[in-house]
């Protein structure tokens, strides 16, 4: 009876019946896969949650002061206002440290659950026609995603999130002719500038966010307008989507995965250390760690920069310094390339078609053949991105790493690619021609008292 | 040219020269009673010309009546509908191509404004990446401000040091390692900035800046911990091996009479990674 009234009310103000009745009896196909951009997005919800709480503590400030808090091997040592704000948070607010190692861990599992997502929909073809746009969002979103993870681990100023900054800005000094001025008006000036901090915490609490919730309103929006794409079931036609109705099922179901994300970064946030900053110590320009990792979302990169040679172009008196091709444009490349996808394989398949139907991997060969050699790449490089991690732990030169990671970073996508494109030709076909059925017959008496054979049962 | 139209040209050329003198301002030094000023008559300039121009000069069509929903699906011909409505449109402000173009020029003046704030966001590099704090004369200290003396250098061990006044400095911060007398095979022109043992470097490193951290003594090299760029020690910091393209540059360094350490000058070169104004 209250929900009729209910309804009655939003439709007198609204005239809305229809648009509820067609909307919450909206399916959505199911299938295991689909639930990893769901991931990403209560991944975003808990970084705002626990984004929100942090920023009322946080003090984006490189001031320097004396710490007197209570963690003992810290007191009497010069810090930044930035950093002893981070330990305050950690050892002094209430809850602060469970939402900060929270945070921090949202912001991997963001990140990764986006590249699962994009993996998914990029190995069944979910991204051809008409939904370019949402595949190009979806890029643009991991970019601003990783963006986001950066400037928030640069906010601490700790000795690590130092050290990468300096990095970033080293990139962007790299830049042909506008290198210097580029770095000047983003950072203020010469590195460490003291507007940094400021900087940085504006881009983190308030522009990335909005252009991630932006973005992600659209993709959703599209997701919901051009509906999602299904395996199809047997006996449906193409134009066709099978799946949970929103209302009841899709929702209680999505909220509780909702709820289930939470929980896990709860868990993670509570009971897995992560970014301990009081043992990095404060930044100091001449001081570094070693061995040093960033995140892993940012570990690829590092493996571009450890990997290249040692090249350096002098023109007209002028310097394209080593960072430009491996810190921008090879980057720039790869995420332009990826954004286009869509429009590379239409042009070169000639398959402009509209499609709903989710593919299996194994249907276009030459497609997942590329993916697999390109997450081989990613891999190699993340391994390269932790050279004196992983020297260590194999007892072996760092050099000598180097020099087999430099071979492998072709040989090992080139290989991978291969054996995943015959592996997958070698299923179709056989989905193609599948074994025949043995025939089997049956002898009978029958009331004559011969024998009748029966076929095929 | 009808009234109306100069009117609304009136009102863009305003706004044209309002951003041009705004842009005008802010380079000489900016003034914020100016400023607000010109950016209220270059943004009300277009306001103006586009309320007028919508007013006064657009067909005064009757209000239409519309059904309040709409459900039915799109046809072809709804299509078309869409798009010609959309050219329709576009064909009534390309009418008056003279307004059009001011219009876009009032835009661009604006856009050309718009880089004031963005010049503001940083100092002028000028010459600051290709200059540190040393000055000849300059006595050498550790972090903590305690200057280095020869007697409290041992052979193999290195130090931190800055230009006293200036403890912590990002960009001079320099790398002072003891080594065995003779060893060091210097190129001969800073070799004069070498006392016998000792030599002292930029600790930037020249791939993407990270403090050049790790000494290796016993093959008496400098290891980059970022990206493990390598320099030998004894040869004028030459890249040995990793991403870095140059050598780190060299401090010249004299031993005082007090028997603490001094710069006698700059580094040999620009510390840090590479910028386009590097020669």
């Amino acid at each position: 009876m209250i929900v009729r009234r209910l309804v009655d009310g939003v439709d007198e103000r609204l005239d809305a019946s229809s648009f509820i009745k067609h909307n919450l009896r909206k399916v959505f196909p199911d299938h295991w896969s689909f639930m990893l951009g769901e991931l990403a997005l209560y991944s975003f919800a808990m970084l705002l949650l626990t984004g929100i709480f942090l920023s009322l503590f946080f003090v984006a400030s490189p001031a320097e002061t004396i710490y007197q808090g209570p963690y003992a091997p810290m007191q009497g040592r010069e810090v930044s206002l930035a950093y002893e704000s981070v330990l305050r948070l950690s050892f002094e607010v209430r809850a602060g440290l469970v939402m900060r190692q929270t945070h921090h861990w949202a912001a991997l599992v963001f990140v990764a659950s986006m590249t699962a997502h994009l993996v998914r929909v990029f190995f069944t073809g979910a991204f051809r026609r008409p939904r370019e746009l949402s595949w190009i969002i979806g890029v643009t979103l991991l970019v601003a995603g990783i963006g986001a993870g950066f400037t928030g681990y640069s906010l601490p100023d700790d000795l690590l999130s130092g050290t990468g900054l300096r990095i970033i800005d080293s990139a962007v000094l790299s830049i042909p002719v506008a290198g210097t001025w580029l770095a000047y008006l983003f950072f203020g000036g010469e590195f460490p500038a003291p507007e940094l901090l400021s900087r940085l915490f504006v881009m983190h609490i308030f522009l990335i966010p909005a252009v991630i919730t932006g973005l992600l309103s659209v993709h959703l929006a599209l997701v919901w307008r051009q509906t999602h794409t299904q395996f199809r079931p047997k006996g449906t036609l193409e134009g066709t989507v099978t799946g949970t109705p929103v209302w009841p099922k899709f929702a209680l179901k999505s909220v509780g995965l909702a709820f289930m994300t939470f929980a896990v970064l709860a868990g993670l946030g509570g009971l897995v250390q992560i970014n301990p900053v009081w043992l990095y110590g404060p930044f100091v320009p001449y001081g570094a760690l070693s061995p040093a990792q960033p995140d892993f979302y940012a570990g690829w990169l590092e493996g571009i920069l450890r990997l290249w040679p040692n090249w350096e172009l002098h023109l007209f008196g002028h310097t394209i310094g080593n960072l430009f091709l491996p810190a921008v444009v090879l980057p720039g490349i790869i995420f332009t390339g990826l954004a286009l996808w869509p429009f590379i394989e239409a042009r070169a398949t000639g398959d402009t078609a509209v499609h709903h139907d989710a593919q299996r991997p194994r249907d276009e060969p030459v497609r997942s053949g590329i993916g697999a050699a390109g997450i081989a790449f990613f891999v190699l490089l993340m391994l390269a991105g932790s050279n004196d991690v992983l020297a260590k732990f194999l007892q072996v030169e760092v050099d000598s790493l180097n020099g087999v990671l430099r071979v492998l970073v072709f040989l090992m996508p080139a290989i991978t690619g291969v054996v995943v494109w015959w592996l997958c030709r070698d299923l179709g076909a056989r989905d193609a021609a599948p074994i025949a059925r043995p025939a089997r017959s049956e002898i009978r008496r029958n009331a004559a008292g011969g024998f009748d054979e029966v076929e095929d049962l | 040219m009808k009234r109306s139209e100069r009117l609304v040209a009136l009102a863009f050329v305003v706004a044209i020269i309002s951003a041009l003198a705004l842009f005008a301002v802010y380079v000489r030094g900016g003034n914020p009673q100016a400023e607000g000023a010109l950016l209220a008559l270059a943004l009300g300039g277009v306001g103006a010309g586009l309320l007028l121009w919508a007013t006064r000069l657009m067909p005064q069509i009757r209000d239409e009546t519309q059904p309040r929903t709409q459900a039915t699906p799109a046809t072809d011909a709804d299509r078309e509908a869409a798009a010609e409505t959309v050219e329709a449109g576009v064909e009534e402000i390309r009418r008056r191509r003279f307004l059009a173009r001011l219009l876009l020029g009032a835009a661009g003046a604006l856009g050309l404004a718009a880089l004031i704030p963005i010049r503001s966001l940083g100092r002028s590099p000028g010459d600051s990446l290709l200059r540190t704090k040393w000055t000849a004369g300059a006595r050498l200290v550790t972090a903590d401000g305690t200057p280095v003396t020869t007697s409290t250098l041992e052979v193999g061990s290195f130090v931190t040091v800055f230009p006293e006044g200036f403890e912590g400095s990002a960009d001079s911060q320099a790398v002072l390692v003891s080594v065995e007398p003779g060893l060091l095979h210097l190129p001969p022109e800073w070799s004069d900035g070498a006392p016998p043992g000792l030599v002292a470097y930029s600790k930037l490193c020249t791939h993407a800046g990270c403090p050049v951290g790790l000494y290796l003594a016993a093959t008496h090299e400098l290891r980059c911990p970022c990206h493990q760029s390598t320099f030998d020690v004894l040869n004028g910091a030459r890249p040995v091996y990793g991403p870095a393209p140059r050598p780190l540059p060299q401090l010249p360094i004299e031993v005082g009479d007090d028997d603490v350490l001094r710069a006698t000058g700059e580094f040999t070169g620009p510390v840090g990674p590479s910028f386009w104004e590097l020669a």
